[in-house]
C-alpha cells in the first residue's frame, strides 16, 4: 500500500512539475510564434541569468516568473474577496487535476528494477482508472465555474460580461466535445485513456482515419473549450479589455493563465489520444505491455511530439483566423457540430457492426467514413447557417431580419 | 441614428461561394498565409547588436550639425529663419556682427534643445544658406537634460562626424552652394 503512495506522489511531482515548465516554456513558444507570423524576431534577449548567455531568450520564463512573483498583489476594494481568492485556485485546481487521468507515456519495462516495486508502472498517475474520459471532461467543465466565479466576484461590467460570455460558451461547446468523444468510446468499448490508446496501436489505425468528422467536432469544441483565439470570445481584448480576468494582477492573474496554457495541452493530448494514437507510432514503439527501455522511452517522446505538434497548431490558428461573431459561435456549436458529432456517432455506431459482423477490408470502412464526412461537411455548407447577417435593419428587408424593427 | 432611418445606406456583403460556404478552403488560405511569414525573412532587428540600414542619409532626419564652408567658417549667418520656423522653439541665436566682410551676422552662440526638437526638418527646409542639416544619426542618447542641449561647438562637431558620409546635400538636391 505504501509504495503505491509513493509511487503515486512520485509521479505527481513529476507531472507538476513538467506541466509548469512546459506552461512557462509555451509562453515563450506562443510569443515567438506570435513573432515569427508577425514577420518580427520575437524574444532572444534573456539568457542564462548574470551572464551574458543569451541562449535564443531561453531564459525568457525565468524572468517572466520573477517578474509576477514581485508584482504587486492588488485586490481592488469593490470586489468580493473570499470568491475573488477563490476563483483562480478552482480553475488551476481542476487544470491539473485532469491530468491524473491523462497518460504521459505508455508503461515502464516490467523489470525495471525500481526498488519497493514489484508491479510494472503505468506512467498515469491514476492507472486503470475506468472513467478516465468522463473525469477529465467533468474537470474540463469545472474551469466554467472560475471563469464565472472570478467574473461576478470581480464586480465589473467587463467581467462579468466576459464570464458571462465565456458560460454561454463552454456550456455550448460540452456538447459537441461529448459527441465527438462518444464515437471514439464506442469504437474502442472503453472510457479509459490506455485502452482507447492501446486499441489504436493493436490495430495500428489511428481512429482520425476511421471518424474525420468526429475529429473535426472534437477539434473546434477544443478549441472553444480551451478559449484559443477563432473562440476566445471571454477575453477578447479588443472588446473586453481582458474578459473575466480583467481585475486580477500578480500571482492571482498568473493562476489564471497558466490554467488557461493548461486547457490547451489537456485539450492536445486529448486529441492526440482519442485520435491520433497516444504514443502509437509505426514501426518504432510496437504496442502491448511488453517493453524494453528503449520502447518505453521512444512512447513518451512520441506521445510528447505528438503533443507539441497540436499545440503548435493550436498556436498557428490564433494568427490564421478571425474571432467569431457571438451569434457565430452558438450557431457553430448548435447548428453545425452537434449536428455532424451526431451523423458521425451513427455512421461510427454502423461501422462497429459492420466490424463485429465480421465485416473485413479496413480500407473500405475507412473509405466509406470519409465520404460520410465529406458529405455531411457539404451538406453543411450548403445549408450554410453560419453565413448571416445579424445587423438589425428595416422590415421586409430580406429573410436575414433580426426582428429589432417590426 | 436608428436602423429604420431612411438616411442609411444597407451596403450587402458579397454572397459567399460554395467553396466559402464550405470554409475549409478559406482556413487553409488562412493558414498558408501564416506558414508563409512565419518562415519568411523578419523585418525587425536586434538593435544594438545590428545597425538599420537607412536607405539614403541625405533624406534622413537625424541629429542637427551645422555646416562649415571651405575656410573652416560656420556658414550660419544668423538670419533665425531656422528658429522662426522651428515649431518646437527648440533653437536659440545669438547673433552678433560678422568679423568677415562677406556676410553681416554670424552666431555667437547656436544651440539646439535635442529633447524638445520633434525632428521635422523645418529649419533645414527654412536656411536660406544651408547651414543647418539634419543627419542620419537616430540613437541619440544622453544622462541629463543639460548634455542634450547641443551647442554650436557639439553642432559643428557632428559636422566633422559626418561630413564624409554624408556630404552637404546642397550639390546633390540643389541647393545653393
Amino acid at each position: 500500500m505504501q509504495e503505491i503512495v509513493v509511487e503515486a506522489l512520485v509521479k505527481i511531482a513529476l507531472l507538476i512539475g513538467g506541466l509548469m515548465t512546459a506552461a512557462a516554456y509555451l509562453v515563450l513558444l506562443e510569443r515567438w510564434m506570435a513573432a515569427w507570423v508577425q514577420d518580427r524576431v520575437g524574444p532572444n534577449r534573456v539568457g542564462v541569468p548574470l551572464t551574458k548567455v543569451k541562449l535564443f531568450g531561453l531564459g525568457q520564463p525565468l524572468a517572466d516568473g520573477l517578474k509576477f512573483i514581485f508584482k504587486e498583489e492588488i485586490t481592488p476594494h469593490q470586489v468580493d474577496k473570499f470568491l475573488y481568492t477563490l476563483a483562480p485556485i478552482s480553475i488551476l485546481a481542476a487544470a491539473l487535476a485532469a491530468f491524473a487521468a491523462i497518460p504521459f507515456g505508455s508503461v515502464l519495462p516490467s523489470d525495471a528494477g525500481i526498488p519497493g516495486v514489484e508491479h510494472q508502472i503505468d506512467l498515469v498517475v491514476a492507472p486503470g482508472f475506468d472513467v478516465g474520459l468522463i473525469y477529465v471532461f467533468a474537470l474540463g467543465s469545472i474551469a466554467v465555474y472560475g471563469v464565472i466565479l472570478g467574473g461576478w466576484a470581480s464586480n465589473n461590467k467587463y467581467s462579468f460580461l466576459g464570464g458571462l460570455r465565456s458560460s454561454a460558451q463552454l456550456i455550448a461547446y460540452e456538447l459537441p466535445m461529448g459527441v465527438g468523444i462518444l464515437g471514439v468510446v464506442l469504437f474502442s468499448g472503453s472510457l479509459r485513456l490506455e485502452k482507447i490508446v492501446d486499441v489504436q496501436a493493436v490495430s495500428g489505425i489511428w481512429n482520425v482515419v476511421y471518424q474525420p468528422l468526429g475529429f473535426v467536432v472534437f477539434l473546434v469544441a477544443a478549441f472553444a473549450e480551451s478559449a484559443r483565439l477563432p473562440f476566445d470570445l471571454p477575453e477578447c481584448e479588443q472588446e473586453l479589455i481582458g474578459g473575466y480576468h480583467t481585475e486580477y494582477a500578480g500571482m492571482r492573474l498568473l493562476m489564471y493563465l497558466i490554467a488557461e496554457f493548461l486547457h490547451m495541452v489537456t485539450a492536445a493530448f486529448l486529441i492526440v489520444i482519442l485520435f491520433f494514437g497516444g504514443w502509437h507510432l509505426w514501426g518504432l514503439t510496437g504496442s502491448g505491455n511488453e517493453v524494453t527501455w528503449t520502447t518505453a522511452i521512444m512512447r513518451v517522446l512520441v506521445l510528447s511530439i505528438k503533443v507539441l505538434g497540436v499545440i503548435l497548431f493550436f498556436m498557428m490558428a490564433r494568427w490564421s483566423w478571425p474571432r467569431f461573431r457571438f451569434d457565430q459561435l452558438m450557431t457553430l456549436s448548435w447548428k453545425v457540430m452537434l449536428p455532424l458529432g451526431l451523423v458521425n456517432l451513427v455512421a461510427v455506431a454502423a461501422l462497429v457492426e459492420y466490424q463485429q459482423a465480421g465485416g473485413g477490408t479496413d480500407w473500405l470502412a475507412a473509405a466509406v467514413m470519409w465520404g460520410v464526412a465529406v458529405a455531411t461537411w457539404i451538406a453543411a455548407g450548403i445549408i450554410a447557417p453560419l453565413a448571416g447577417d445579424n445587423r438589425p435593419r428595416n422590415a421586409g428587408h430580406d429573410g436575414m431580419n433580426t426582428g429589432l424593427i417590426p | 441614428m436608428k436602423p429604420d432611418d431612411p438616411e442609411i445606406q444597407w451596403i450587402e456583403e458579397p454572397k459567399l461561394g460554395l467553396s466559402g460556404k464550405m470554409y475549409l478552403p478559406l482556413l487553409i488560405q488562412g493558414l498558408t498565409t501564416t506558414t508563409r511569414h512565419l518562415f519568411s525573412p523578419k523585418i525587425t532587428i536586434s538593435f544594438p547588436e545590428t545597425r538599420p540600414k537607412i536607405e539614403n542619409p541625405l533624406i534622413y532626419r537625424g541629429v542637427h550639425r551645422l555646416n562649415k564652408d571651405e575656410q573652416g567658417r560656420v556658414k550660419c549667418v544668423a538670419c533665425f529663419l531656422c528658429a522662426t520656423a522651428c515649431p518646437a522653439h527648440c533653437i536659440d541665436i545669438v547673433g552678433v556682427e560678422s568679423p568677415w566682410p562677406d556676410r553681416e551676422k554670424y552666431p555667437e552662440s547656436f544651440t539646439i534643445d535635442e529633447l524638445r526638437c520633434i525632428f521635422c526638418g523645418m529649419c533645414e527646409e527654412a536656411c536660406p544658406v544651408d547651414a543647418i542639416e539634419l543627419t542620419s544619426l537616430f540613437d541619440l542618447t544622453g544622462r541629463s537634460r543639460e548634455e542634450m542641449i547641443f551647442d554650436k561647438e557639439k553642432l559643428l562637431s557632428v559636422y566633422d562626424q559626418t561630413k564624409d558620409a554624408e556630404p552637404m546635400k546642397s550639390q546633390e538636391l540643389g541647393g545653393t552652394v
